[in-house]
């Protein structure tokens, strides 16, 4: 239960932010990634204001022994990277920049993004099911 | 003068992070928007599917019972273009299962440990988007 009602909070902090910060706004999104047209900053400091709190919250990691929730905190990162790490990227970015919405924004705005924002959705999830079986096409193409 | 948008960008920017470091710090857990929805989609994530639930849930009312409050029109300016919607849906559900992480996964949570993934995948991401509005914006002229 106490790990439902922190997932919550933050589901909720974090949905409330991406509306006031304007990332579920695709012309925001779309106008920083076109550095050839009206050019708009707004996305750096929405990351720069979102990496600050986390730096603490790390920090604060390696002086506890676990979570308020009693579970580990994540592994060490992998310092392997990875073709996939390389080619999802690329995709996602690329998804990205056509439409201007990414993951978190685009369940955000479900109840306000309409026709267009549910298609995005339910293409995403589409995307989500077929990526296992292209992941093991791609290790397979790597590894010959 | 600074514009509004920016301060808005900056404040909004604290509380994703904040509810970032909730998520850390009160549940051990990565707040990755991609791996969160993407592990019940694909069934990897099913052990912690409740934890999941309760944050895609109030992610998505959170933000709509926030909507009343605006004076201004909310709108995601999404293209009328379902092709254009749909080839972008499956190209971020597809990236982010592959990269394993996305905006929030990579880009803030990792970036913020300096993880050498968090910050190769985010050059990756930024790099493509910004071809992408190159081709199909300025060369193509279709978004």
């Amino acid at each position: 239960m106490k790990r439902n009602i922190i997932a919550a909070l933050s589901g909720g902090l974090f949905g409330a932010g991406l509306l006031v910060s304007g990332m579920t706004d695709t012309t925001k999104v779309q106008g920083w990634l076109d550095i050839f047209g009206a050019w708009d900053p707004t996305l750096a400091f929405v990351l720069g204001g979102a990496i600050l709190p986390m730096l603490l919250a790390w920090n604060m990691t390696t002086r506890r022994a676990q979570s308020l929730a009693g579970t580990p905190f994540p592994a060490k990162p992998d310092p392997r990277l990875g073709h996939n790490l390389v080619v999802g990227s690329v995709l996602f970015g690329a998804g990205w920049g056509l439409v201007g919405l990414c993951p978190g924004p685009a369940i955000a705005s479900l109840s306000w993004g309409g026709t267009g924002g549910i298609t995005f959705l339910l293409a995403m999830i589409a995307g989500m099911l077929v990526a296992q079986p292209i992941r093991l096409r791609i290790d397979r193409i790597a590894a010959a | 003068m600074i514009p509004m948008d920016w301060i808005w960008g900056l404040v909004g920017g604290l509380m994703i992070g904040t509810a970032a470091a909730i998520f850390l710090l009160g549940n051990g857990r990565i707040m990755g928007a991609s791996g969160l929805i993407g592990g019940l989609v694909d069934r990897t994530g099913l052990g912690n599917w409740q934890e999941r639930v309760a944050f895609l849930a109030a992610l998505v009312v959170v933000p709509a019972l926030m909507l009343p409050f605006y004076t201004v029109e909310v709108s995601t300016h999404i293209t009328s273009n379902l092709g254009i919607v749909i080839a972008g849906g499956l190209l971020v559900g597809i990236g982010t299962r592959l990269a394993n992480g996305c905006t929030s996964g990579h880009g803030v949570c990792g970036i913020s440990r300096f993880s050498l993934r968090g910050m190769v995948a985010t050059v990756f991401y930024l790099l493509a988007g910004g071809i992408a509005m190159v081709l199909f914006r300025h060369v193509l002229g279709v978004i």
